[in-house]
């Protein structure tokens, strides 16, 4: 771990006993107390998270917008100022090279936010794509600490420590210059946990000042620091997609059912368009399913689905659900056998285990509208 | 980190507690906080052999699974069927989480464990 990158918050992990982990050479903070008491506080109360190691791109200049249709599958085009959308970045061939949210600043101005382990990756394939545009793309990634204050009472806790009206800020928008305990941020009613809540995104500097100042104002709303384990059950309940789990450069966005993302009648062409349609009008082979465990056992990423003896895919993510109390999991399998209500069977360890294919809709999103 | 008196431990973190020819077999205080929360807890069945250092069973966190090591040779006579139903309560209470009972077979492998005060360096140093 010695190593390993660290976020300008690596040294409050200590003060509140997280225990590290090496997550895409970052050094990071898997706990604090525990993922469940930490699950739990954040469906039921807040947590914060240090986010500040994903990844931040700029793109500036008379293309930007351009240039953002061609590197993204969904459409930017009827963005406002200030909105945010989601988005995959696709290959030719459809698979996916990154997931991401693309902030619109101004009509030539956008910010990209990317995840930890791709940072290099994506900066060099957007500055490989940009050649034709003018544009600057600038990866911003070392300048930039982000936190993520997720949870019902959200608002109401970051609401402490701003003038800014927050309940005018709506889902999926930004504004920029908001002064939190006197520092200067750029806030988004995003996040990834199924919740409602913000992203801060903030001077290095200041990082450690808003993180403790948020956990103090916030301790009698329960806000609790959150670690990555967590975000991961967080992010899985809400079937939100996992890079390199339930997406990667050879599963499509289509076949993982992110297909709302994917504009493919977008006007403009956009990378992994052609390959994407093929594949529409082809039917899918793979689909993305939920299931349940019917029989003991915990099902693991990459553990393989089998029905009646013949192998039909892979777990993406599996895991104890600590909302619902069960064992649940997403698997990429062959799309014939993917009808709500199907048995099949994991391997778990050698022995095969049944579960019932459910709705991927684990937990009902509640996101401020 | 506790550690009791009058058990015998190992350093992948079992502890055993001997009645007789009898061992039980738990996880430490120690391997439970590494773990975390636990969720599940797979078990052999009785009348399963094992030779010391096999892995005997699983433990699961939220986070992954990880294998359990028997430290004795042994068959099993006993299996904690409430840690099915309730695999939390190794973390409540490890010490009196037992997993199985074995019937030993080579008693003389005891003498290859560790005492409370050793494996209370291993913890140090791992900690």
């Amino acid at each position: 771990m010695e190593n390993s990158k660290k976020t300008p918050l690596f040294t409050v992990y200590e003060k509140h006993k997280g225990k590290l982990i090496d997550f895409g050479g970052w050094a990071m903070p898997v706990q604090f107390e525990g993922i469940i008491p930490e699950h739990e506080a954040v469906r039921s109360n807040a947590g914060l998270f240090d986010v500040s190691h994903m990844g931040e791109v700029e793109i500036k200049g008379k293309d930007a917008l351009n240039f953002v249709q061609y590197l993204i599958t969904n459409d930017a085009s009827q963005m406002e100022k200030n909105q945010i959308i989601y988005s995959f970045m696709c290959y030719e061939n459809g698979g996916v090279v990154d997931d991401l949210l693309v902030y619109k600043f101004e009509e030539d101005y956008f910010y990209l936010v990317i995840n930890a382990g791709n940072i290099e990756k994506d900066y060099e394939w957007m500055l490989k794509q940009s050649t034709a545009y003018d544009v600057e793309v600038n990866n911003i990634s070392n300048d930039v600490s982000e936190l993520a204050l997720q949870g019902p009472k959200a608002e109401k806790i970051l609401q402490k420590l701003t003038e800014t009206d927050l309940s005018q800020l709506q889902f999926f928008y930004l504004q920029r210059d908001v002064t939190i305990d006197g520092v200067n941020c750029l806030i988004s009613r995003t996040g990834y946990t199924g919740e409602d809540g913000f992203e801060i995104y903030v001077n290095p500097s200041d990082a450690v000042q808003l993180w403790e100042k948020l956990l103090e104002v916030g301790q009698e709303d329960g806000l609790k620091p959150i670690g990555l384990g967590a975000r991961d059950t967080l992010r899985f309940e809400a079937a939100l997609p996992l890079y390199g789990h339930e997406i990667n450069r050879d599963i499509t966005p289509l076949e993982a059912g992110f297909g709302f993302a994917v504009k493919l009648k977008k006007e403009v062409d956009f990378l992994g368009k052609k390959a994407l349609i093929e594949q529409k009008e082809a039917g899918l082979t793979r689909k993305l399913v939920g299931f349940e465990m019917k029989d003991r056992g915990i099902p693991r990423s990459d553990y393989e689905v089998y029905h009646q003896g013949e192998k039909i895919g892979f777990v993406t993510t599996g895991y104890f659900s600590p909302t619902l109390k069960r064992n649940i999991g997403l698997a990429l399998i062959d799309a014939k056998y993917a009808e709500l209500g199907n048995e099949v069977d994991i391997l778990i360890r050698k022995k095969q285990v049944k579960a019932e294919l459910i709705s991927k809709t684990f937990y009902k999103k509640n996101y401020k509208k | 980190m506790k550690v009791m008196a009058g058990l015998y431990y190992s350093k992948d973190h079992e502890w055993v507690k001997v009645e007789g020819n009898k061992a039980y077999i738990g996880i430490t205080d120690f391997a439970q906080s590494q773990l975390g929360d636990i969720v599940f807890v797979e078990q052999p069945e009785v009348d399963d052999s094992f030779e010391a250092g096999d892995d005997f069973g699983v433990v699961e966190s939220v986070k992954a699974a990880s294998d359990l090591y028997i430290p004795l040779s042994g068959t099993v006579v006993e299996v904690n069927e409430e840690l099915a139903d309730d695999p939390a309560k190794v973390n409540e209470d490890p010490y009196g989480s037992w997993m199985i009972a074995i019937e030993m077979t080579k008693e003389d492998e005891l003498k290859n464990l560790l005492t409370p005060s050793d494996y209370e360096k291993v913890c140090d140093e791992e900690a």
